[in-house]
């Protein structure tokens, strides 16, 4: 019988019930680093662009969060939202439909290719890279096809609104998408911490039997969580009409592999039912922070992707190692 | 005295295999019911279809004397059948106050709970603190993973669920099959707590110094049905592996007597 109080745990103890903490850390890191090392970087138009490169991959990086959690994984998830995006603007654009109706039907269409995508992989049990690699390629096809080799610009000022700023203090720039993201972020944190859907998110993610013994509806689960990743996949076809006022078939060919990235850097693990959405931002932050950073040092492009995969791999090698003890 | 689970004439044929055989079942209030059987006996499927896992293609089962028609394994929870699978059903990753009350989690009430779905996880941690306190588990914090607690510490975990949601039964499958002799030993332990408590335990073994360690009485299975139920007060291990292996029988009234044929394979029939 034990009479002891509830006990705070150990550093590590904490910081693998916490997953976000690792990431947070590094993040300050290398603000810190980039910050000495370049003039330009910490300054206060710097670090809203920054946050601003982020918003689309990192929305996206939400989605891809979620279906990572409940072990699957999402490759379609940039081709999904280019389509929103090109639906929304040639909508606007050649039919002459208001922004707010193109931007729900743009959302609709993205949330009916994530409940596709859910539906197959839980009534035909196939594995989700399988399932998504096909999709992606569909879903790029289709794409192009409506675009007819085309992009659209937008005009409209609703569709456009993400990308419009408030300046706080004077001076520095918020827009009205980071608000957004943040809002988001905090919503899906409340709800895979705080609500039985989430903790059934995760269980499902880490041990599916386990999960259906307890009287989960697993499939039921797995189809609703590719659903809502399908609107926060139109939701950043928002975001990124705001960054850009242009929808484009050829935009974020690399988007899915991103979102993963700040995924993955976030601390998630690939394998499910271990990680956050807020150590998602937090990684979503620091691929955009590395890659603004190395561009004022003067770094090449190419450099700062072999700087994000090297990100990539240490993440996950550290992911293992402090997982090491227990499996 | 009705008992409190019954199963009468339970059969249930896989293809060509029946693996279930017209098996009569009976658990009495308070006691600790062991089954054991040889492998491939079929304890297995009559422990699943008294836990709802499988449907029996004929046969009555009984709740306290009730006819009921069990569709999965949540009917027998709502049953009050609690099943502790042999593989526990934990979600490792997950801490312990989530696991006791995963898929049954408590909301808060108010607004809070309802239409914020805010879970009470205060509350929950705390119930389960409190049923592992009232079992005897020393597990020093509600928050730390399952993954982090070692083999028998998890078999508290899940047995302490089924004590903690199970109204009429607990059913056990091998709950010492994979711990060490002192992990054993307190899981036997916590067995019969449960038992004190109340709550009346089936518990299937392989292990027969287990066996007659907690049990109150033994269900015998072969061949697909129960061949005899015997106390070990009155029984000894050999008889009962005799009984189990089919060169023993037990005769009409109640004498155990040798098979002519002694070694029986199940080859044979």
């Amino acid at each position: 019988m034990t009479t002891l109080r509830e006990r705070r745990g150990s550093v590590s103890e904490y910081m693998l019930r916490t997953p976000a903490v690792g990431p947070a850390i590094a993040l300050v890191v290398v603000i810190v680093v980039f910050a000495v090392v370049t003039d330009t970087f910490f300054t206060v138009d710097n670090l809203s662009l920054v946050v601003q490169q982020s918003l689309v991959i990192g929305t996206l990086a939400l989605g891809q969060t979620l279906v990572i959690l409940t072990a699957g994984i999402d490759l379609a998830n940039a081709a999904i939202m280019v389509l929103a995006t090109l639906i929304i603007a040639k909508m606007t654009l050649l039919h002459g439909l208001p922004g707010p109706a193109a931007l729900v039907l743009g959302i609709a269409v993205a949330t009916v290719l994530g409940a596709v995508t859910g539906g197959v992989v839980t009534s035909l049990r196939l594995p989700p890279f399988i399932v998504t690699l096909g999709m992606l390629t569909i879903v790029t096809a289709v794409g192009r096809i409506y675009a007819a080799g085309q992009s659209f610009p937008v005009t409209d000022g609703f569709l456009g609104f993400l990308g419009q700023s408030q300046y706080l203090f004077g001076q520095l720039e918020i827009t009205y998408g980071m608000g957004l993201m943040l809002v988001m972020y905090l919503g899906f944190w409340y709800a895979l911490s705080r609500t039985a859907w989430g903790k059934h998110v995760y269980a499902v993610g880490n041990d599916p039997e386990a999960a259906r013994l307890s009287g989960i509806h697993v499939r039921r689960n797995v189809l609703g969580v590719y659903i809502v990743a399908g609107i926060i996949y139109g939701i950043a076809a928002w975001q990124a009409l705001g960054r850009v006022p242009n929808a484009d078939p050829n935009a974020f060919q690399t988007g899915n592999l991103d979102s993963i990235t700040a995924v993955v850097i976030g601390g998630t693990s690939l394998f499910g039912g271990r990680g956050s959405v807020l150590g998602t931002l937090v990684g979503a932050l620091i691929v955009a922070v590395l890659r603004s950073g190395l561009t004022q040092a003067g770094i090449d492009n190419l450099y700062q992707d072999v700087a994000t995969g090297i990100l990539v791999i240490a993440a996950v090698g550290l992911d293992r190692l402090s997982r090491g003890r227990q499996r | 005295m009705t008992p409190v689970l019954e199963g009468v004439g339970l059969v249930k044929r896989y293809g060509r295999v029946t693996a279930m055989d017209g098996a009569d079942f009976d658990l009495r209030a308070g006691e600790v019911l062991a089954v054991v059987g040889d492998n491939g006996a079929g304890k297995s499927t009559l422990i699943k279809a008294l836990s709802g896992a499988v449907i029996p293609d004929e046969g009555r089962i009984l709740v306290d004397g009730t006819e009921v028609r069990f569709h999965g394994p949540l009917d027998a929870r709502k049953n009050g059948i609690e099943t502790v699978y042999q593989d526990l059903a934990l979600a490792p990753a997950q801490d312990i106050a989530t696991n006791m009350f995963l898929g049954r989690e408590r909301r808060r009430t108010g607004l809070l709970g309802g239409a914020f779905r805010l879970l009470d996880q205060r509350g929950m941690r705390a119930e389960a603190r409190r049923v592992l306190d009232e079992l005897g588990i020393d597990i020093k914090s509600m928050t730390q993973s399952v993954e982090t607690l070692s083999g028998g510490q998890r078999q508290a975990v899940a047995v302490a669920r089924a004590a903690a949601f199970g109204t009429r039964v607990v059913i056990m499958d091998e709950p010492t099959a994979a711990l060490g002799v002192a992990e054993s030993a307190k899981v036997l332990e916590l067995i019969g707590r449960i038992r004190d408590r109340g709550l009346p335990v089936v518990l299937i073994s392989h292990n027969m110094p287990h066996v007659f360690e907690i049990a109150d009485r033994v269900h015998v299975h072969r061949l697909g049905k129960r061949v005899a139920v015997v106390s070990p007060k009155t029984h000894t291990m050999n008889e009962v592996v005799g009984l189990l292996t089919g060169a023993l029988r037990l005769t009409a009234d109640g004498r155990i007597e040798e098979v002519g044929q002694a070694v029986t394979t199940g080859l044979d029939r």
